[in-house]
């Protein structure tokens, strides 16, 4: 399956990202209440991300999504498949030390977690500052600099910049987050749950500033997200996943406003909202692959 | 109506580093036999606090003041016995990760039926029985295989079920259910919530439900408490809360979430962040995020407005009224796009 290019974006070029029958499958040891066997975490997996555009994989726990992210930042190896970036395949894997930096200038990860994903002992400007020093060949005053220029785009003030991240909020390591993704100057940043540990009022001002930056630079977005208000805000095309594989692709407003497959309208019923009666879902047919029982 | 549970003029400070920090300024809130209050807030709201304030289960060194009722008895003056008995049949508590709460060594079985053995004097047989039973309504098959399992070899929303179970098996008048649907699945989270509200009404339990997800609150409880910053700023019946807010912060909480229905061009951002209790300054502890704030709401913290659907704590409730989502200032999160683009080549070496 293929997701239609929509965006407005330069349609000349080559898609930034594209994912052709991924597939990845782990070995399950033997346990005490089942065989050793095969788990198919992911299981031909397609899509096409424009240049410029914004793709939601929607899945619950166990579908497969963080898998097909780790995948396409390198941490992990497709069973089978293609990566292309930039209409070039990626390799199976960035061995090098060429490779992965070659890699990580196009492809950058914001994790879930800002308590986990940011060293507590380097000052952000350092965390910045090593980036920096790492792609590009620039002197200490233009770093500096540059650094500074981050910040500001994701509104973070000197202060902060010269402190620990002990010393910032959720939200404000998370801009930090963003920043060091940025400094790389990517060409897609994965957004693996990015905004699912913030607070309500905090997760607004991190969705704005998303947004935002997109609108001011040609940057795409790979958002991984269970949350379908947050996807709705954020992508224009989603594709859903369930059990490894997709279920349904297509438009974000026309899979959350007609959803086609059940597992999709199951999943967009269980949302609370106005009307909303609790467990009145559809319940599910089937458990998921390797769910223990 | 006689109410269940009443809580008045709660305030909590713990011992950090040395020194008290308050973590609750002022709670009140009241609960009617079998009704379900929610309590909404976001990190550092204070809401685990009152829960755990309300089952006795602070953390040691922590200083109290103010007022729980439970059905007509002082419950910080319980003691001994009396506090063993209100611990085990009054009151029971779920927790949001049922994997950190339930003892990872032992079997289900030995987890569900400690307390109908130790407690209520139960034998080995009977209890078993009773726990299956439990887990059926709990809408867990096979229970007594179930019980002879690990917490490990169960899913996350298997687990809480049993999480659940386990809160029954004494048939208790109030559960205080601490985020319990907060770390699974949206589709478990229906089903678990399903279960949690069926059971609720057939057995007539109230329910404290904390959570920071206001549509789900509005859809389980009947009544809903906001705490900001260690106080109760607004106390209303659910959906006149959710239809009709009083309190800025609350309507700004409501309008700050992103819709699931329109996609919002910007959405409409709470300036700052989150206040903890200890930080909260001497008046409105809102005031530096709102947008209606005036130099009187500095001068103290406001005291309880009634109105038909509830009480609100804001120094200008009575010139603002029900407030609408134009509560919250839609304002840029940062700087004026006056910087290179982050996406400019020209520094590769």
């Amino acid at each position: 399956m293929t997701v239609s290019n929509a965006s407005p974006a330069a349609p000349d070029r080559a898609p930034v990202l594209q994912a052709r029958g991924l597939r990845r499958v782990f070995r399950v040891p033997r346990t005490a209440d089942r065989p050793s066997g095969e788990l198919v975490a992911v299981d031909d997996v397609s899509f096409t991300l424009p240049c410029g555009g914004s793709l939601a994989i929607v899945g619950e726990s166990g579908s497969g999504k963080t898998t097909v992210a780790r995948m396409l930042v390198g941490l992990d190896t497709p069973t089978a498949g293609d990566i292309l970036i930039d209409g070039e395949p990626a390799g199976p894997r960035a061995r090098s030390r060429t490779q992965r930096r070659i890699r990580a200038r196009k492809i950058q990860m914001v994790f879930q977690d800002p308590y986990g994903s940011l060293d507590r002992r380097q000052t952000v400007a350092s965390c910045l500052d090593e980036i920096l020093r790492v792609h590009f060949d620039l002197s200490a005053e233009q770093r500096v600099a540059r650094v500074a220029e981050l910040a500001d785009l994701v509104g973070l003030d000197e202060r902060m910049v010269r402190g620990r991240p002990t010393a910032l909020s959720g939200g404000q390591r998370q801009r930090v987050a963003i920043a060091r993704a940025l400094a790389a100057e990517p060409d897609v940043v994965i957004l693996d749950e990015a905004v699912a540990a913030l607070d309500v009022s905090i997760q607004a001002q991190v969705l704005n500033l998303l947004a935002d930056i997109r609108d001011r630079t040609s940057i795409s977005y790979l958002l991984i997200s269970h949350d379908l208000a947050v996807v709705r805000q954020l992508c224009e095309e989603a594709i859903v996943m369930h059990c490894g594989s997709v279920v349904e692709c297509g438009p974000t407003d026309r899979i959350l406003d007609d959803p086609q497959h059940p597992y999709t309208q199951r999943l967009r019923a269980s949302v609370p909202g106005p009307g909303w009666v609790p467990g009145a879902a559809p319940q599910p047919s089937e458990t998921r692959a390797g769910e223990p029982t | 109506m006689t109410e269940l549970l009443t809580v008045e003029d709660l305030r909590v400070a713990l011992p950090v580093q040395g020194q008290m920090r308050t973590v609750i300024h002022q709670a009140s809130f009241a609960i009617g036999p079998g009704e379900a209050l929610g309590l909404i807030g976001e990190s550092g709201s204070g809401k685990s606090m009152t829960a755990r304030a309300v089952g006795r289960l602070l953390p040691a060194g922590a200083q109290v003041s103010g007022q729980i009722m439970f059905d007509g008895e002082p419950v910080l003056e319980l003691a001994g016995a009396a506090l063993r008995r209100y611990r085990t049949t009054d009151v029971a508590m779920i927790f949001q990760d049922p994997r950190a709460h339930i003892n990872p060594v032992r079997t289900i079985g030995d987890f569900l039926t400690e307390g109908l053995r130790s407690t209520l004097g139960m034998r080995r047989r009977d209890a078993d029985r009773k726990a299956v039973s439990l887990l059926a309504e709990v809408g867990v098959e096979d229970g007594e295989r179930r019980l002879r399992q690990y917490p490990h070899q169960l899913s996350g929303g298997l687990l809480q079920r049993v999480m659940i179970a386990s809160a029954l098996v004494a048939n208790p008048r109030l559960l205080l259910a601490d985020e319990p649907t907060t770390a699974l699945d949206v589709t478990t989270q229906s089903e678990v919530m399903g279960i949690l509200d069926r059971l609720r009404r057939d057995h007539g339990v109230a329910m404290l439900f904390i959570t920071h997800d206001l549509e789900l609150a509005t859809a389980v409880c009947d009544r809903i408490s906001v705490l900001y910053a260690g106080t109760v700023v607004e106390s209303q019946d659910a959906e006149s809360l959710h239809a009709a807010p009083r309190h800025p912060y609350t309507a700004a909480l409501l309008a700050s979430r992103p819709s699931l229905t329109v996609r919002a061009r910007r959405l409409p951002v709470i300036g700052g962040r989150p206040l903890a209790a200890f930080e909260a300054p001497e008046g409105c502890a809102f005031t530096e995020r709102c947008r209606w704030a005036s130099p009187v709401c500095e001068e103290g913290r406001p005291a309880p407005e009634t109105h038909d659907h509830g009480q609100v704590n804001c120094h200008r409730t009575t010139e603002l009224g029900i407030l609408g989502s134009e509560a919250v200032v839609t304002e840029p999160v940062i700087a004026e796009p006056d910087k290179s683009s982050v996406q400019s080549r020209g520094q590769q070496p």
